[in-house]
C-alpha cells in the first residue's frame, strides 16, 4: 500500500511559518514571542497570519528587549509552555546572551532535572542581503560553545520545517537559524503534515570520491554550485554534506565520507578563528586522522566584523573561493 | 525629584516592641506573633551555623543575612501551597521558610546540585548567582500561572544593587505590560558588597522605580516581620485577583559581610557604631520585646525554643555531613534530557581512565 503525501510548493520562510502553524495547532502549550510578530507578522513575515489565527495570547508582540523575551520565555517554559522566541535578526541577540548562558542552558543540570527549559530561540541570520552592520551576523559558534544548548541551521524548506518541528518538541533549549539570504530564494515541496528532521543528523547531498565539502545555511546552494563546477571544469566530484546542526555535530556521516574520499573543504560564512569549521576539523582528526590524503581546507568569512554591505561580497565565501580550495587540497 | 516621605516607611512593630500601628492590633494573634519569632530564630541560628560551618572549613564560601531575618521570613510566610519563590543566593530563611530544608541549604553551599533541588511539589527556584536575571523568570512562570488561569503568583527576591541591571526593569516592564502575577521583593541593604545605595542610584527610594511602570509599590521596613508579613500578603492577593504586580522595598540592614570571602570593615560603620543601631533595628529583639510586654511568652518559652531550633539544625548539618558521596554521573547526565554523543564519549572515557569507579 503506497500512501500519498499531500505536498505544497514553499519558500523556506514560509516553509517556518507552517512549521509554527502545525504547532501551535496541535500543542495548547506552544506560544510565540517576540518584537512585531504579532500584527504585523515579524519583519520578515514569518508569522505572517498567525496572529489571526490563534490571538494575541498565543503570538505575542512582547516589549523591544531581547533579555527580557528569553528571561520571561525561560520561565514559561519550565511552567509548563513551549515557548518559540523570534530575535528580529541574530544580531540583536547579544542583550539576550545572559540569559541563555547563565539560566536556559543551566536550569536542568542545577536542579538535577526537577526543572528544563524547552524553548527555541529562531533568529534570521546571514549576509548577503545588504542589511545595515550588525544584522548580517553569523556568530553560531558563540553558542556551538555554550554547554546545554542544541544549534540548528535549516538551508532549504524541508528541513527548516521538519527541524523547526524538532526543534521545538525538544525538551531542551534550541537555537534554530534561519539563513535570511536563502529565506526567498525558491520554493520546494513540503508536507503539508506534521513531520521531523532529526536534530544531529547531517545530510549527504551528493555523492562523490575525491573531496568532502561541507556547509550550512546559505552557503550550502553557493557550496553546491562550486562543487559541481568542479566537477565539470576540473573533473573532481564531491561528496556534498549539509552539516544541518552545529551542535551536536553529525559524526558518522562527517567520518564516513572524509574516510572515502581523504579530502576535505569546510565552509561557512562565520569568522575562521573559533569557527564551527575548527570544531569539525578536531572531530575529522579524531576520527578520521589516518585517512587524510591533505591538510582541512576551509573558506569562511574574515577575521573581521561582517562589513557594510558595499564590502559583504569581499567578505563572504563565493563559488571561485570554494572551488580554488577544492583544486587546492585535490592537487595537495 | 521625589524624597523619601513621597514613599513612607510602613510599620507595624516599631524598635521598641510597640505597636505603632493600632488597627492591626487584632491581627497580631499570639499565635502569629510566635509563629513569625520561631522562624526567625531558625534563620538566624541557621545563619550563625553557616558562618561558623564555613570558618571551620566543612562547607565553601557562605553567604550571610543575619539582620534580613524579618524581609526574609515576613514575605515567605506570605506565600501558599503552589506559589513560586525565585531566591537570590542570600535567601535561606525565605526558602527555608516555604519549606525547603535545612540540610539541602548546607549542600549547597558544600557545592552540591542536591542544593539546587526543592522538595517534591515545592516550587522554589534554585538561587541564581546573576544579579537580576531571575526577575524575568518570575515573571514568565507568574505569567505562565495567568494563562493556565490559575490564581497562583510568584515572589522573587534581589537586592538594591539588582535595580541598576536592565533585568529589573525589562522584569518590571514586562510584568506591567501583561499584567503578570507577580511580586518583586527587594531587600535594601544599603550596600551592593562596597557600593553604597548613595553611590547605586540617584533616586531616593527604590519603590518609586515601580512609577515608571504605572505599578503599585509600597516601602516597608523590612526588620518589621509583620508590615513585611501584611503587606507582602497584600500584594500576592493582588496579584491573585488579576490586579498585577507590586514592588515592595524592605528597607533592611545586614549586620555581616556579603559572602564570608569578603572584609566589609574597609566599607562599613565600625563595630561600635553597629551595635547602638542593632539595638533599634533587630528584628527578633523588637518581637522578643513585644512578646515580653504582652506577656505572650517568659524566659522558659524563649529558652526552650532556643534549644529545640539548635537540635534540628545540629541534625540538618549531620544530614548534610552524612549525605552520600558525590555522584560523578551528576556531571553528565542532567545536561540534557538524553545526553549527545561528545557528552557521552566525554562520560566514558573519564570513567574509564577513573577504573569505573566513583571516588
Amino acid at each position: 500500500m503506497t500512501t500519498t503525501v499531500k505536498t505544497k510548493k514553499l519558500s523556506l520562510v514560509q516553509a517556518v511559518t507552517d512549521g509554527l502553524r502545525t504547532m501551535l495547532a496541535e500543542h495548547e502549550d506552544v506560544v510565540l514571542l517576540g518584537q512585531d510578530i504579532g500584527k504585523n507578522g515579524g519583519v520578515f513575515r514569518a508569522t505572517e497570519g498567525l496572529f489571526e489565527q490563534f490571538g494575541e495570547d498565543r503570538v505575542i508582540d512582547t516589549p523591544l528587549a531581547e533579555s527580557g523575551m528569553i528571561g520571561t520565555s525561560i520561565g514559561l517554559a519550565m511552567n509548563g509552555f513551549r515557548p518559540v522566541v523570534e530575535m528580529q535578526f541574530f544580531g540583536f541577540i547579544y542583550p539576550g546572551f545572559n540569559q541563555l548562558v547563565t539560566h536556559a542552558t543551566r536550569i536542568r543540570a542545577r536542579t538535577l532535572g526537577r526543572y528544563h527549559v524547552p524553548m527555541v530561540i529562531r533568529a534570521p541570520y546571514g549576509a548577503g542581503v545588504r542589511a545595515p552592520e550588525i544584522h548580517s551576523d553569523s556568530m553560531e559558534a558563540l553558542f556551538t560553545h555554550v554547554p546545554g544548548l542544541k544549534v540548528v541551521v535549516p538551508s532549504n524548506p524541508y528541513d527548516a520545517k521538519g527541524l523547526l518541528i524538532a526543534a521545538i518538541e525538544d525538551p531542551d533549549p534550541v537555537l534554530f537559524l534561519e539563513p535570511m539570504k536563502v529565506y526567498r530564494a525558491g520554493r520546494a515541496e513540503v508536507p503539508e503534515t506534521k513531520y521531523t528532521v532529526e536534530i544531529g543528523k547531517a545530510e549527504k547531498l551528493s555523492e562523490g570520491e575525491d573531496v568532502t565539502v561541507l556547509a550550512w545555511g546559505a552557503m550550502v546552494p553557493t557550496m553546491k554550485k562550486a562543487a559541481k563546477n568542479a566537477e565539470k571544469a576540473l573533473g573532481i566530484s564531491c561528496d556534498v554534506i549539509d552539516v544541518r546542526t552545529l551542535y551536536p555535530l553529525d559524526k558518522e556521516t562527517i567520518s564516513e565520507s572524509v574516510q572515502k574520499t581523504g579530502r576535505v573543504v569546510i565552509v561557512h560564512e562565520a569568522h575562521e578563528t573559533g569557527g564551527v569549521s575548527g570544531e569539525i576539523a578536531s572531530l575529522i582528526n579524531d576520527t578520521s586522522f589516518l585517512y587524510l590524503r591533505s591538510p582541512i581546507a576551509r573558506v569562511t568569512g574574515f577575521d573581521t566584523p561582517v562589513p557594510v554591505f558595499s564590502l559583504e561580497n569581499d567578505y563572504l565565501p563565493n563559488e571561485q573561493k570554494i572551488e580554488r580550495a577544492i583544486e587546492k587540497v585535490v592537487r595537495f | 525629584m521625589k524624597d523619601e516621605s513621597f514613599f513612607p516607611i510602613q510599620q507595624i512593630v516599631n524598635g521598641e516592641g510597640k505597636l505603632v500601628e493600632k488597627s492591626f492590633e487584632g491581627s497580631l494573634t499570639d499565635e502569629l506573633v510566635k509563629v513569625m519569632y520561631e522562624k526567625m530564630l531558625r534563620a538566624r541560628l541557621f545563619d550563625r551555623k553557616g558562618v561558623n560551618l564555613q570558618r571551620q572549613g566543612r562547607i565553601g564560601t557562605y553567604v550571610p543575612f543575619e539582620g534580613q531575618e524579618a524581609a526574609q521570613i515576613g514575605s515567605a510566610s506570605a506565600l501558599e501551597e503552589g506559589d513560586w519563590m525565585f531566591p537570590t543566593y542570600r535567601d535561606h530563611g525565605a526558602t527555608m521558610t516555604y519549606g525547603q530544608s535545612l540540610s539541602r541549604i548546607f549542600l549547597y553551599w558544600k557545592g552540591r546540585y542536591e542544593g539546587g533541588v526543592p522538595p517534591e511539589g515545592k516550587h522554589i527556584f534554585p538561587p541564581a548567582v546573576p544579579i537580576a536575571s531571575q526577575l524575568l523568570h518570575a515573571t514568565g512562570a507568574a505569567w505562565a500561572e495567568k494563562k493556565k488561569g490559575s490564581d497562583r503568583a510568584a515572589i522573587v527576591y534581589f537586592g538594591d544593587g539588582a535595580t541598576s541591571e536592565g533585568d529589573f526593569h525589562e522584569g518590571m516592564n514586562f510584568a506591567s505590560v501583561f499584567d503578570v502575577p507577580v511580586v518583586f521583593f527587594n531587600q535594601n541593604n544599603g550596600f551592593a558588597i562596597s557600593v553604597p545605595m548613595s553611590r547605586q542610584m540617584k533616586s531616593k527610594t527604590i519603590a518609586q522605580k515601580a512609577l515608571a511602570y504605572d505599578m503599585e509599590s509600597v516601602r516597608v521596613d523590612g526588620n518589621d516581620v509583620f508590615a513585611v508579613y501584611f503587606e507582602t500578603k497584600k500584594a500576592l492577593e493582588r496579584a491573585r485577583q488579576g490586579n498585577g504586580p507590586t514592588l515592595i522595598e524592605a528597607v533592611t540592614w545586614r549586620y555581616g559581610a556579603h559572602t564570608t570571602s569578603d572584609d566589609p570593615s574597609k566599607y562599613r560603620d565600625n563595630d561600635k557604631e553597629n551595635e547602638v543601631r542593632r539595638e533599634k533595628a533587630d528584628p527578633l529583639l523588637r518581637v522578643e520585646r513585644y512578646m515580653k510586654a504582652n506577656g505572650i511568652a517568659d524566659d522558659g518559652w524563649f529558652n526552650n525554643l532556643e534549644k529545640a531550633l539548635a537540635e534540628e539544625i545540629e541534625k540538618a548539618v549531620s544530614d548534610m555531613e552524612s549525605y552520600p558521596n558525590v555522584d560523578v554521573n551528576d556531571l553528565f547526565d542532567h545536561v540534557f534530557e538524553h545526553p549527545t554523543w561528545t557528552i557521552e564519549q566525554q562520560k566514558q572515557t573519564y570513567l574509564a581512565a577513573k577504573g569505573g569507579k566513583d571516588e
